[in-house]
């Protein structure tokens, strides 16, 4: 942990992009159901998911339309009623065909039944400890954060571990996106709900809920309601990316440094995004599984920028329209933010579980300037949050010494991109980085099966 | 909209705004306040030094990358303004035009260029030449126009010794140091500038503007120039308080020779110096003790450019032995 200006944030590297929160001050807004959602069966990290529909069937919203495939999975479900148009191979935010679950609307949408779609709010946890992890299993809920790993596994603590402390990330450093901001101000309540379900899931007194300081409302709403609960504190943290990454969290709020290679689990926590933690709360209180997420639709050149609740299958074009449509000079869409969000090549593809916004940039902003020489300035080294050697790292994958970047940790880079983004020379740091790291873990794939 | 084509790369999709450029000109900008004070010191010789020094090391560089590299020269990316301006400050500014010249070609052709050009050179380009200039040219190199005289004259000016040249002499005549003491300027002086010197050395306090600048434009950072100033004065501290009869008070060397000049501008020469914060703290402290004794016991009155320039061929060995601490590889929680 360090310390600057009375506000707390991670020691190491971290870089200050403006921030641009176009859509900061956007109430959120509700996406118009679509004619037809394609749900990929692969929305998280891990096996994906087994359909267990079939084409023709007719679906309420709510229904389990694909169960876990394996331990590290998670169910999908249909986010809106009607017929199962076709089950095919079709282009996700990952550029490839993947099986995907094409529903076609009814005229009327029919939910099914046990889901509270209402919102009124529910206090009470009835639940045991194990009653609260099969609903979060039943739900599909996966990290809404961006990396989509299933949250049940992730609170099912290993024998042998122990967590003292849940983290609740609300940090949201990504420059332009405003999902999570918005959440935070519209669902205090349920957030402090889903908050105390994690805690008993996890079996501890004590959750800290970090949030950057460029927060304000949102610092102050759930503070004055965090007060009157016990063992809830919310910490408002210096503006820093990537703060919102696990181990740049874990470090800026409780100090701990997470071991190379290792869990939060191995230094007493977990943590849990606030779009996890609301969705949590639907599914263990509203019997609502992840059918719908949050997305900020943004950009400098997007006439009403915004943020949308949106049905989980629904094409990034509806989204794209309801801002106000798709500017002429658009270079380029990204799925997530500007650090690590994904380009699309086609805007036809689905919302999944991880889309937590789609940025459009101009033509201008889009293109990116020619690589030049390293004048070996050191500003990758200084702004790496994990502090590796990213010029270093570049040089030897390219050169194609695995040994070297194997040995110099290039497994620990998080890809937040800040290396890249420093570099006056605007070399491929990342890019390169990238490479190496899939490289070096095929190649220990391979050592550890002879 | 139906034929209208994304671009696709990987993430990051934004970048910052300091380029290679950028940052060459702001340590220009950096380094215009000493000229034009020695401009105002010395007189034209001291401008067209400077401009002789610029202008033949832009030329060396174009001639150098398009017809023997053969690649295409980018002299305007500022490092070979940087370098000609670097080599005019560390020479005397009536020195004459054609060693000057000699000085760039060093610079730039053997100094960087034959490396492969920007990013690849191991010394410091302007010490290079410095150097090569000093030990060709011993006499031309080490006449210092004495300050506010024949400004407007560039041959034949009143010349005088450097404090550094002043102390190192009278010691070895066995000369006592309080009577040396009256020979040289007040510390006010060189803080100022008005004693004799390279071109570019002699204003501690426009030097140290500079690098006040430098920092807030995020060009360089704290660690290189104040760890070696900072070695410097404990070093020669030592020795002053061993015997203040032989050695100079602290405070001396870390305003004269050049002392400001190196540590801020010369030593944190980005492609010369370590890449990480505990390799610069090595690199640092190497300069500081060697810059010492050379002015002590060596030879030459002043040290900064043969130091900057041993620790620059040390910087390869102190990159690969010495890394930056990565996060989670030595933990100690709770």
């Amino acid at each position: 942990m360090f310390i600057f200006n009375g506000l707390k944030t991670f020691s190491k590297g971290g870089i200050h992009p403006e921030e641009n929160k176009l859509s900061a001050d956007q109430p959120i807004q509700i996406l118009p159901l679509p004619g037809s959602v394609s749900i990929p069966i692969s929305q998280h990290i891990g096996t994906p998911a087994v359909p267990v529909v079939e084409r023709g069937e007719q679906v309420k919203t709510g229904q389990v339309i694909a169960k876990t495939g394996g331990f590290v999975s998670a169910n999908i479900h249909a986010s809106i009623s009607g017929k199962i148009a076709k089950i095919s191979d079709e282009m996700d935010s990952s550029g490839y065909r993947r099986m995907a679950i094409m529903i076609r609307a009814d005229k009327e949408e029919q939910w099914l039944d046990g889901i509270d779609n209402s919102g009124k709010l529910i206090t009470g946890i009835p639940y045991s400890r194990d009653e609260i992890l099969q609903k979060i299993l039943n739900g599909g809920i996966v990290g809404m954060g961006g990396a989509t790993f299933p949250s049940h596994i992730k609170l099912n603590i290993p024998k042998g571990k122990k967590a003292d402390v849940l983290i609740i990330n609300g940090v949201e450093c990504e420059p332009y996106l405003t999902a999570d901001h918005r959440l935070m101000i519209e669902k205090p309540e349920e957030l402090i709900v889903g908050i105390r379900i994690l805690m008993i899931a996890l079996g501890v007194d004590k959750a800290i809920l970090g949030i950057e300081n460029n927060k304000p409302d949102a610092i102050e709403k759930i503070s004055s309601l965090a007060g009157k609960e016990k063992g809830i504190q919310v910490v408002p943290l210096k503006v820093q990316y990537p703060q919102g990454g696990e181990k740049q969290l874990i470090k800026a709020l409780i100090d701990r440094e997470v071991p190379s290679g290792k869990l939060p689990i191995d230094v007493g926590t977990v943590v849990h995004n606030v779009g996890t933690t609301y969705a949590v709360y639907e599914a263990v209180l509203k019997n609502k599984p992840l059918i719908e997420r949050i997305v900020t639709v943004t950009g400098k050149s997007v006439k009403n920028p915004g943020n949308f609740l949106t049905r989980i299958g629904s094409p990034v074009n509806a989204l794209i329209e309801a801002a106000g449509g798709l500017p002429e000079n658009t270079g380029k869409v990204i799925s997530g933010g500007p650090m690590m969000g994904k380009a699309l090549n086609d805007l036809d593809i689905p919302v999944t579980k991880g889309t937590s916004g789609i940025l459009i940039l101009d033509e201008k902003e889009a293109h990116r300037k020619a690589s030049k020489v390293c004048i070996r300035c050191t500003k990758c080294v200084q702004v790496c949050p994990m502090g590796l050697e990213p010029f270093y790292l570049q040089n030897m994958t390219m050169r194609g010494n695995f040994d070297e970047i194997e040995a110099n940790r290039i497994l620990d880079c998080i890809e937040c991109g800040s290396c890249s983004y420093i570099c006056p020379s605007n070399r491929e740091l990342l890019d390169y980085i990238r490479l190496g790291k899939s490289t070096v873990t095929n190649l220990i794939r391979e050592r550890q099966r002879v | 909209m139906e034929t209208k084509l994304l671009t696709v790369s990987h993430s990051p999709h934004i970048h910052q705004v300091q380029s290679i450029p950028r940052i060459m000109y702001d340590v220009v900008i950096a380094l215009l306040p000493a000229l034009i004070f020695s401009v105002y010191v010395f007189g034209l010789g001291a401008l067209m030094v400077t401009l002789a020094a610029v202008l033949s090391s832009l030329f060396f560089e174009y001639v150098i990358a398009k017809y023997i590299i053969k690649r295409k020269p980018d002299i305007l990316d500022g490092s070979a303004i940087i370098t000609g301006i670097l080599l005019a400050f560390n020479v005397p500014s009536n020195l004459p035009i054609w060693i000057v010249v000699i000085g760039s070609f060093v610079a730039i052709g053997i100094g960087k260029m034959s490396f492969g050009g920007l990013g690849n050179n191991p010394f410091n380009p302007a010490l290079v030449g410095r150097v090569f200039l000093l030990i060709s040219f011993p006499v031309q190199m080490t006449t210092w126009p004495v300050p506010f005289q024949d400004r407007m004259s560039f041959a034949d000016t009143v010349t005088g010794a450097t404090p550094l040249s002043i102390i190192k002499e009278g010691i070895k005549n066995g000369e006592s140091m309080t009577s040396l003491m009256k020979q040289i300027p007040s510390y006010t002086e060189f803080l100022i500038g008005s004693q004799a010197g390279s071109l570019g050395e002699i204003s501690a306090f426009l030097l140290i503007l500079g690098f006040l600048y430098l920092v807030y434009r995020k060009v360089i950072t704290w660690h290189i120039p104040v760890t070696i100033i900072a070695t410097m004065f404990i070093f020669s501290g030592i020795l002053w308080l061993g015997n203040p009869e032989q050695n100079m008070d602290p405070i001396f060397h870390i305003l004269t020779g050049g002392a400001m000049l190196g540590a801020i501008y010369m030593a944190t020469d980005y492609v010369t110096s370590p890449m990480s914060i505990r390799g610069m703290y090595i690199y640092s402290v190497g300069i500081g003790v060697i810059t010492i004794l050379i002015r002590v016991f060596g030879a030459y009155p002043e040290g900064v450019s043969f130091a900057i320039l041993i620790l620059n061929a040390f910087v390869p060995l102190i990159n690969k032995y010495v890394k930056p601490i990565s996060f989670g590889e030595k933990v100690k929680n709770g």
